[in-house]
């Protein structure tokens, strides 16, 4: 079962995490889970470098468990997949990546961005492939269809207010001041086909 | 044409107003929500984003409240809501926003509402009791996507009461004509079978339904549901492997479409899931069941070759459930190539699961560990501390006295280095237990001496205890325990003349102990000097109140002499006025004792063993007056955990029970192993092990092989050091240097010849940490019940140690069958041969039996074989001297295709007759049947509330091949109970011997006149009691389990309750008798 996601960049700002029940079952509440568990994790996964695994064991982070985090960087993103026994761990590594591969196809080249300003997309889509942490899907055209049909849907009520479009692109055109420092908005920097296997 | 113009023109303005007010709306939050977000890049500090999130959160507020908020706005307003929760500030008043934004929104913000409910919200959040509604009526929409979204939400979080309100819409999406609604629903499904097992028992029949669906992806949905209800039972499930294998043979095969292909690699994930499925079903399996999948499981290992990450996990599966399932040598051969190919790989993800692959079938397999063992050094070296860890992890599997100092040696050096709480906590456990299972003098002490200092003081508080258990109990010879004592001594002192400060409190206090225990084995050492030592101690700025109580209670027992005398009056003047309570009384104890050497020594008599009353008797008179004074009576753990699980309607059946005295070997395995593949919590207290006590325990006869024991394919060893093992094992006084000639002469073969300088150093490395490997018994001694060797042996200290009641056992089996009945185990061979009329099979039949849990003494008594038709078994198969007595019902036991087992008891004067009988199924067909009947007897050592017996039936088919059956058989305690006939006079002398004793108070079957009396003769017709006397409202009773072990039971009614006091000279006795009188007055 997949306890806990969890997606934060390279400063350990958090971009995406679901309420699962890890929160729960540790009584993690929203103060510990940001006081404790995410700096933890971050200060865990962001010291290893290139050439070490991708797995984690939980150990004191949660609970003593047998639970691992299982990761994997790309560009500016952390992917962090926390696990029980019950989980290949290979298997939920290339799940991060059909993850990943298919938010670049929602997205057209994904970026750190889309996740800050999209985080219901991202959440759907995620919900496409995870449902109450089972594994639900694991077809990249099978998740697409099924977010492209809400998707269609939300076009037909939106109407004339396809505002939101609009403000989206001129967001991702504004000129920030920092955020250009670790993501290049115009170069894309996840290109899923040339993704190297990892190590 | 104009006309339309103008009514266009002239509608547009209200057109505008109406879309632009939303619509700007939007615009502006969207905007907002940017805004929101470069503010926060620019800012610098915490405090200031934190200024402006608070900001943001009161606006959101004002609007979410306001009513003029539209839903569309509402949606917006969550979104920004949704991102502030993100960054970690709470947004709780926007919670209810949520529910109602999923209630009343359109699809389309129903969706945001349902995201910000299952993000904010957690299971057991009350507000979740407003949700129900709304997805009752989402799950009754016709809208799809509402529906979707419904079950999505149901399967992250939904009140565990509110179930059974949408359970019947939820079942009835299993037939929805939509795929992705079937695939959804059963996952809700396996959600509630998760939180709620109980409710969906009735839809077990729907699961297989869903199994047998025609898309995929449903079946591949439900194989959740089957996972999880097979590992709780895997036994209920046999029947599904056919069905498994068929589906992983199609997928394998290439059968699915084309979609679901991963990198041309058909259904991974699928194939996966499957082959846990599989090795679930397969684990201690007799072969059946393993023997469909073998064919299935080549198939994937050959066809996944391709380079690609997703193959390799399928391989690693696979290769998981062929050391899981009953082994077959070729696959096992095939498996271990890939574990090689795992463990030698570059990529470094892939070496971690080879590790952990090689930690798993080492035990089976020591020989594997053996052929990488250089891989393993370099492991040991890698920069990941992950590898570093799990290699660590492997080491400590092979583990045996011959290597178990480099192997610590290497822990430590991780230890010093680690920086993680868990792994230091993790590893020092595990440290401890190692060398308390290997202790030698001064490499013991030292060892512990680092375990402590690195340990500090987060380890596990049970490693100092058993340390300083260990150290004043000590090993067997005095001698010994002198030497170890005074090497403590002597490097507690140094430690404390160096820098102490520095030291862990759990260290100080363990060092202040041992010295005020036993600094005088060092005779030239002056108490005075250590009192100093211990002073200057006190006096440290670090040390905290709990370990100065300590240090303080070593200096009472030290103060000695005049120089003594007088530091200790020093200290406890300064401590006798400290504001913490223990510590001023402690410094008065000091004060007095150091000045009354007389009553010193009585109170802390030196180098006395310590004699615990256990059973508390100089309190019965406490007890029995506040009894009077209505205190409420002591339940014992067993009986309070039986009225806690009845409180909350769970399973009657008491699982706690099964053992006080497998609590505590329990307990120590979970410390010292918390990883999910360890060994010693897989055996842990369960006793239903048999091979736990390997060889030793069955009982061997000759000409029979054992095939499959859980500890790995036994028919792999060669039959030399098979029996070697089995001559070996049974005596732990084995000398350490045999075993060390005999294991270097197998270590040395694998070692490959020279190579050049660098490589020399891990050469050596390597025969130190394998050493003793190949051979087989020496890698058991990881098994529990395994002797240590020799010298430090412990004593027999603790009776209820399940270690020493498993060597008890072993010893009365040992002697029994040596030189009691040999001759019957050969005349049971015998006969069978000969008896068994079936001309299709002749067959060589052998039992062993072994009682499980503890204590009992089975002998072999009596054996017969008869060939007669199965009624003739029924009536007459009863051998002749127990013909006369009653027996309970016959039982069947086991079989498989050639073999039935049924068992019977018989209640004899002094012991209990088992009797099993052996019918040759295979032949039953033909009416002629095959039938060995054998007696056991069996008498109870240590009383429990049940007897689990255990056995196993070896034979021997005509073709030649060996076939063995497990069977287990559980016995009431109240089997053993005879009564026993005193008179009242007796009855009163022997009350005042017995010392153990519960009380306990148990209800009235009626209320009327006469209900004691009618109450004791239930029990008396249940239990078989015999009532001595009744007198107005008490009456005694008494009962016996053999000759000697009497049981006395005084009852009194006391306010419409029965109050029992029970007392035996038997510990645990009591106990179990109460739990069953509980439960006959219950069934009555």
């Amino acid at each position: 079962m997949i306890k806990a996601i969890l997606i934060f960049n390279n400063h350990g700002k958090p971009r995406l995490r679901t309420n699962n029940t890890l929160f729960t079952l540790f009584s993690l509440s929203n103060n510990l889970f940001f006081s404790h568990f995410l700096p933890e994790t971050f200060h865990l996964v962001s010291k290893r470098d290139e050439n070490v695994c991708n797995f984690l064991e939980g150990g004191m982070l949660i609970g003593g468990s047998d639970y691992k985090l299982i990761y994997r960087h790309y560009a500016t993103l952390y992917f962090v997949f926390c696990v029980d026994s019950s989980e290949s761990e290979l298997g939920i590594l290339d799940l991060i990546q059909v993850f990943v591969e298919t938010l670049d196809k929602c997205f057209e080249n994904v970026c750190e961005l889309d996740l800050i300003f999209h985080v219901d997309k991202v959440h759907n889509i995620l919900a496409e492939m995870v449902m109450g942490g089972m594994v639900l899907e694991t077809n990249m055209n099978e998740i697409i269809t099924q977010v492209d049909a809400q998707n269609k849907m939300e076009k037909s009520e939106a109407g004339i207010a396809g505002a939101p479009a609009r403000a989206v692109s001129a967001v991702k055109n504004m000129n920030l001041p920092e955020m250009p420092r670790n993501i290049n908005i115009g170069d894309i920097s996840i290109k899923v086909p040339n993704l190297p296997s990892f190590k | 044409m104009s006309d339309v113009v103008e009514k266009t023109l002239t509608a547009l303005p209200s057109l505008l107003s109406l879309d632009s007010q939303p619509g700007s709306a939007k615009l502006s939050s969207t905007s907002k929500l940017g805004n929101l977000i470069r503010g926060i890049t620019e800012l610098t500090s915490k405090h200031e984003e934190e200024k402006l999130i608070q900001q943001e959160l009161a606006s959101i507020k004002e609007q979410v409240s306001s009513p003029n908020t539209s839903m569309r706005q509402m949606k917006e307003l969550m979104v920004r809501a949704i991102y502030c929760e993100m960054l970690g500030y709470e947004a709780s008043f926007s919670y209810i926003h949520a529910i109602k934004l999923a209630q009343q929104g359109t699809a389309l913000e129903k969706r945001v509402g349902y995201l910000a409910v299952s993000l904010f919200l957690n299971e057991s959040h009350e507000l979740l009791l407003l949700l129900v509604n709304t997805v009752l009526k989402d799950l009754q929409s016709t809208n799809l996507i509402e529906v979707c979204m419904a079950l999505t939400v149901v399967s992250q979080m939904f009140p565990k009461d509110m179930i059974p309100a949408i359970l019947p819409l939820v079942e009835e999406k299993l037939n929805h004509p939509k795929e992705i609604i079937r695939r959804k629903a059963v996952l809700a499904l396996y959600k509630f079978y998760l939180i709620a097992p109980n409710q969906v028992q009735h839809i077990h029949n729907k699961f297989r339904k869903a199994l047998c669906d025609k898309d995929p992806g449903v079946m591949t949905a439900s194989l959740h549901i089957y996972a999880q209800m097979i590992q709780e039972k895997p036994e209920g499930y046999k029947d599904l492997a056919a069905s498994f294998v068929a589906i992983l043979k199609q997928v394998v095969g290439g059968k699915l479409p084309m979609d679901f292909n991963y990198h041309s690699v058909p259904a991974p994930w699928l194939q996966i899931q499957l082959l846990r499925i599989l090795s679930l079903l397969g684990k201690n399996d007799q072969r059946y069941t393993s023997e469909i999948m073998y064919e299935v499981l080549d198939e994937s290992l050959r066809r996944a070759e391709m380079n690609h990450n997703i193959t390799y996990a399928i391989l690693y599966e696979c290769v998981k459930c062929i050391y899981t399932i009953h082994p077959k040598s070729d696959l096992l051969e095939k498996a271990a190539k890939c574990i090689g190919n795992f463990v030698l790989s570059p990529k470094i993800n892939l070496k971690y699961l080879g590790l952990k692959a090689l930690t798993y079938v080492v035990q089976q397999d020591p020989k594997l560990a053996l052929q990488h063992q250089m891989t393993i050094i370099e492991c040991l070296d890698h920069p990941d501390l992950i590898i570093k860890r799990e290699t660590l992890e492997l080491l400590f599997r092979i583990t045996n006295a011959q290597n178990v100092t480099v192997i610590v040696e290497k822990m430590l050096d991780f230890l010093r280095i680690s920086e993680d709480d868990y792994t230091t906590i993790d590893l020092v456990g595990k440290v401890a237990e190692l060398a308390e299972k290997y202790p030698s003098e001064c490499w013991f002490i030292e060892t512990m001496n680092t375990v402590f200092s690195v340990g500090g003081d987060m380890m596990q508080p049970d490693i100092p205890n058993s340390f300083l258990k260990l150290l004043s109990e000590g090993f067997d010879s005095v001698e010994e325990d002198k030497k170890l004592r005074l090497f403590a001594v002597d490097s507690y002192v140094s430690l404390l003349q160096g820098e102490p400060d520095k030291l862990p409190q759990r260290f100080l206090q363990v060092i202040s102990w041992v010295l005020g225990e036993y600094s005088y084995l060092k005779e030239e050492l002056q108490p005075a000097a250590v009192l100093r030592l211990l002073a200057k101690l006190l006096d440290t700025k670090n040390t905290s109140s709990e370990t100065k109580s300590w240090i303080l209670m070593a200096m009472t027992k030290l103060c000695d002499g005049e120089a003594g005398v007088s530091v200790a009056q020093e200290v406890s003047e300064t401590y006798s006025s400290s504001l913490d309570t223990v510590l001023r009384q402690r410094a008065h104890e000091l004060q007095y004792l150091s000045q009354n050497p007389e009553l010193r020594s009585k109170v802390l008599p030196r180098d006395a063993g310590l004699e615990v009353d256990s059973s508390l008797s100089f309190l019965d008179g406490f007890v029995s007056e506040a009894l009077a004074a209505g205190a409420a009576p002591y339940k014992p753990p067993h009986q309070r955990q039986e009225e806690l699980a009845q409180a909350k309607a769970l399973s009657l059946e008491p699982y706690g029970l099964s053992l006080p005295i497998s609590m505590s070997s329990c307990s120590i395995a979970d410390r010292q192993s918390p990883t999910l593949l360890s060994i010693s919590s897989g055996l842990s207290g369960d006793s239903t092990d048999l091979s736990l006590k390997g060889g030793s325990t069955t009982l061997k006869l000759d000409g029979v092989k054992r095939v499959w024991g859980k500890e790995g394919y036994l028919a792999q060893r060669e039959p030399l050091e098979e029996a070697a093992a089995q001559v070996e094992v049974p005596s732990p006084l084995r000398s350490p240097s045999q075993t060390g000639e005999a294991d270097n002469s197998h270590s040395q073969t694998p070692i490959p010849i020279p190579t050049p300088e660098p490589e020399q150093e891990k050469q050596q490395l390597a025969s130190s940490l394998f050493v003793g490997l190949s051979s087989h018994s020496s890698v058991s001694l990881m098994g529990k019940s395994e002797p240590t060797p020799q010298r430090f042996r412990r004593k027999a200290k603790s009776p209820s140690s399940s270690l020493d009641a498993s060597e008890r056992i072993s010893n009365s089996l040992v002697s029994s069958t040596s030189t009691v009945d040999n001759l019957l185990c050969d005349n049971l061979l015998d006969t069978s041969e000969l008896a068994v009329p079936s001309p299709s099979l002749t067959s060589q039949l052998s039992q062993s039996l072994t009682t499980a849990n503890g204590s009992f003494d089975v002998q072999l008594t009596e054996s017969d074989v008869k060939g007669s038709s199965p009624t003739l078994v029924r009536d007459n198969g009863v051998a002749v001297p127990l013909s006369g007595l009653s027996h309970s019902e016959i039982t069947p036991l086991c079989s498989d295709q050639s073999l039935d087992l049924s068992v019977c008891h018989v209640q004899k004067e002094e012991y209990l007759a088992l009797v099993s009988c052996v019918c040759d199924s295979a032949v039953q067909e033909l009416r002629s049947l095959g039938v060995a009947v054998c007696q056991y007897s069996l008498t109870v050592k240590r009383p429990s509330v049940h007897v689990e017996v255990v056995g196993m039936v070896s034979y021997q088919l005509p073709v030649g091949t060996h076939q063995s059956v497990q069977f287990s058989h559980k016995l009431p305690l109240t089997s053993f109970i005879r009564p026993l006939t005193v008179s009242t006079e007796e009855y009163g002398k022997m009350w005042l011997d017995f010392t153990n004793d519960t009380k306990q108070n148990l209800s009235l079957i009626s209320d009327g006149q006469e209900s004691l009396t009618a109450t004791l003769n239930v029990l008396k017709k249940k239990l078989q009691l015999h009532v001595v006397e009744i007198i107005g409202v008490e009456g005694i009773v008494a009962c016996r389990l053999h000759q000697d072990q009497p049981c006395l039971m005084h009852c009194r009614v006391h306010a419409g309750t029965l109050a029992v006091w029970l007392r035996s000279p038997v510990p645990d006795l009591p106990d179990c008798l109460i739990y069953h009188c509980q439960r006959a007055l219950q069934e009555h």
